[in-house]
């Protein structure tokens, strides 16, 4: 079980992540929780699954985009990214796409490969939840969010980059 | 040039203190080799053939005194007495230990100094005309710009996994020393019809395995826009670069992929959602940095002064190195200047401890206590008065720094090859010798006049065989090593690829093959005309001719 931070202390975990092969069939097994939903899964069967479910979120994958769920974010809580791989690069323009773009201000998920010197790039691109793999040592993880004090380039944590702040 | 701030102080102190924590956690085994290589990487610290080598920025090619002394220092505690200038503006060191290194970048800190982001997936030093500010030819001075773009992408926190390596070069000039069109991203500074300075764009260049000269995207966008344009490129990029197959993996490969038309149109999407946002430049943030690449306070001189004409017409050898390697400087009274390292005998673009300190000196006595390092590997006085050019030759004498052969057959661009880079398949700089060698004739030299030749050991192409005249690229077959030789190449305004003559040489052959292909364009040339226009006027087919008809 992953353990789940936020950019300041530990959180206890109230999604549960439905893999994505799973189908429909699995929601009743799951009943009245909070779910995670993977992208397909929540377009095809969003309705039945906001009758079982006490609350939706979806996950994506790194290679998935965004442009189906652009009309719903304001239903979806949580949004979760998947790193299959920590070195993957997709999922941090998913989040400042979500943020700057799309102006989403629900919880925006790291899930997967999250490693610790991630963190801190994860943050200023506006991920605000981090389910850490599982060898990771929360407390040197929180550490990360303070490498860099600030950013030369816009980010989601401050909009107005460096030049702009400068006296 | 760019004075750091509190802002930058502090941001590079973390960052020497962000990987020696990384370091220490890899030492100590809580980081696997397969998660602190980009951390590593993005620190410019390779595993090689021999030992580690760190690959420190020259940011778009300058360096102070105090800089090159520090470069210096560490040369000696740190390596073993040398570094290596690289095609990118950067510097090589190839024995400093992995658990020295994070100290190792807490010196360079004291001088504003880093190997930040000069490796891995992310975009990398951003490089420019050696001539900046002093070309006769300039639209505008590329350094402010280069600066602005040095601290964008530096720790850009979304664009620090691309899919692969990105490059970025600025030319302010109308000729291009920068090789502009063969990067990721190539940046022409304009002027448009109202006045205004801007940029041309232009995306999907590149060398290595798959050879491209980059396509224009935008043809003007204004100054102001830079940073909202060059963002929306590589959120492109970063969201549809291919990362199946690390071959296809340059932006070079998407645009092909995509098609111009259809990879611009995703531009423009996406420069939609940032125009007029807070990336938009200010003109305070453009005055900002130009503030510090103004003039150096020069003195108000004649141009070509009596007592340089006198030495000129006395000291043929002064008067030899004068013609190559002294370039005209838009202030009058002044030249700019290049000190070749490419000594016959000597790695080419390698620099010794003694060599760094007295560049230093030589940057304090003639040249405003300034340096630039160009992507061919030599480096630039750009600030020497005309009057001083003799004592400065003497000066370049005395400490055998006058090599005279800039853009000469034998001021030859060579990547370190197999002698001591993990990825080559052959050597390279044994080849360079012997082709300097080959042609040790100063007459004979002057008369071939202007020929690029480069040289790479393995198809990476960090020796910019591709855009060579003559282009040289080692490639292995069954164990051994051959050479593949391509003319017609060049990096300029008019880039373009080499054509390949045909089957690769064995390493002996090469110096001969060179010779062939001098003897021919020498039969075929018009007036003062170039190696490069003669071939592309008469084509390869001659060439080819003779050097495999000379070989049977």
């Amino acid at each position: 079980m992953a353990i789940l931070i936020n950019t300041k202390e530990k959180i206890s975990d109230h999604w549960t992540l439905i893999q994505s092969a799973s189908g429909p069939e699995v929601f009743s097994a799951l009943r009245g929780r909070n779910a995670l939903l993977p992208l397909a899964l929540f377009l095809s069967d969003e309705e039945e699954a906001a009758s079982q479910f006490s609350a939706i979120g979806v996950w994506l994958d790194s290679h998935q985009n965004l442009d189906k769920l652009e009309n719903r974010l304001d239903s979806l809580p949580i949004i979760a990214l998947n790193f299959p791989v920590f070195s993957d690069g997709r999922p941090y323009s998913l989040a400042r796409r979500l943020r700057r773009d799309l102006g989403y201000t629900g919880e925006i998920r790291a899930i997967g490969d999250v490693l610790r010197d991630q963190l801190c790039f994860l943050k200023s691109c506006g991920f605000n939840s981090f389910a850490l793999r599982s060898d990771q040592e929360p407390e040197d993880c929180l550490k990360a969010f303070s490498d860099f004090s600030t950013s030369y380039t816009s980010t989601a944590v401050n909009d107005i980059p460096l030049f702009r702040r400068r006296g | 040039m760019y004075r750091y701030d509190g802002y930058d102080a502090t941001m590079l102190q973390e960052r020497v203190s962000q990987f020696r924590e990384q370091t220490r956690r890899y030492i100590e085994g809580k980081l696997s080799d397969a998660e602190f290589l980009p951390l590593r990487l993005q620190n410019g610290l390779y595993v090689q053939r021999l030992a580690p080598m760190l690959r420190i920025a020259i940011p778009y090619g300058m360096l102070s005194s105090q800089q090159l002394r520090k470069l210096a220092f560490i040369s000696s505690h740190y390596d073993k007495g040398y570094g290596h200038f690289t095609t990118r503006q950067n510097i090589q060191f190839n024995w400093p230990a992995l658990e020295d290194v994070p100290e190792l970048l807490a010196h360079l800190a004291e001088v504003e100094m880093h190997a930040i982001q000069t490796s891995g997936n992310c975009i990398r030093n951003t490089t420019t005309d050696q001539y900046a500010g002093v070309a006769i030819d300039e639209i505008e001075d590329s350094r402010p710009y280069c600066e602005i773009i040095r601290q964008w992408s530096t720790f850009h926190p979304e664009f620090a996994y691309l899919p692969r390596k990105f490059k970025i070069a600025v030319c302010g000039t109308k000729e291009d020393h920068a090789a502009t069109q063969v990067h990721d991203i190539g940046l022409y500074l304009r002027k448009n019809d109202k006045g205004e300075i801007g940029f041309q764009v232009l995306a999907g260049g590149g060398l290595g395995r798959t050879p491209v000269i980059g396509q224009v995207v935008f043809d003007f966008i204004h100054r102001h826009e830079l940073l909202t344009a060059l963002e929306a490129i590589l959120r492109v990029y970063n969201r549809e670069g291919r990362r199946d197959n690390k071959y296809k993996a340059r932006l070079k490969i998407l645009v092909r992929e995509t098609g111009l038309d259809a990879f611009c149109e995703k531009v423009l999407a996406e420069w939609e959602q940032l125009r007029g946002g807070s990336l938009t430049l200010t003109e305070t943030e453009i005055e900002r940095c130009k503030r510090y690449f103004q003039a150096p306070p020069y003195k108000s001189l004649d141009a070509s002064p009596e007592s340089l004409r006198t030495i000129l017409a006395r000291d043929v050898l002064f008067a030899s190195w004068y013609s190559n390697n002294v370039t005209p400087h838009k202030r009058s009274g002044y030249a700019a200047v290049a000190i070749s390292f490419k000594k016959t005998g000597y790695a080419p673009g390698d620099v010794t401890e003694e060599q760094l300190n007295t560049l230093a000196d030589l940057a304090d006595r003639f040249s405003f206590g300034e340096v630039r390092v160009t992507h061919a590997q030599n480096v630039i006085l750009a600030d020497v008065e005309e009057s001083e050019l003799y004592n400065l030759y003497q000066q370049l004498a005395a400490d055998s720094l006058e090599t005279s052969n800039l853009n000469k057959l034998n001021d030859i661009i060579c990547c370190p090859g197999g002698d001591f880079c993990a990825l080559a398949n052959a050597k390279s700089i044994p080849i360079a010798e012997a082709i300097q060698r080959q042609f040790d004739d100063r007459e004979l030299l002057a008369d071939i006049g202007e020929v690029s030749l480069n040289i790479s050991g393995c198809m990476n192409a960090c020796g910019h065989h591709h855009v060579g005249n003559i282009g040289v690229l080692g490639v292995d077959k069954k164990g051994e090593e051959f050479y593949q030789v391509s003319i017609g190449g060049s990096s300029k305004r008019e880039a373009k690829l080499g054509k390949i003559l045909g089957p690769s040489f064995a390493q002996s052959d090469i110096p001969a093959v060179v010779e062939n292909l001098v003897a021919v364009y020498r039969e075929h040339r018009l007036d003062h005309e170039k190696f490069i226009d003669t071939v592309d006027r008469i084509g390869v087919d001659p060439f080819k001719k003779r050097v495999y008809e000379k070989e049977q």
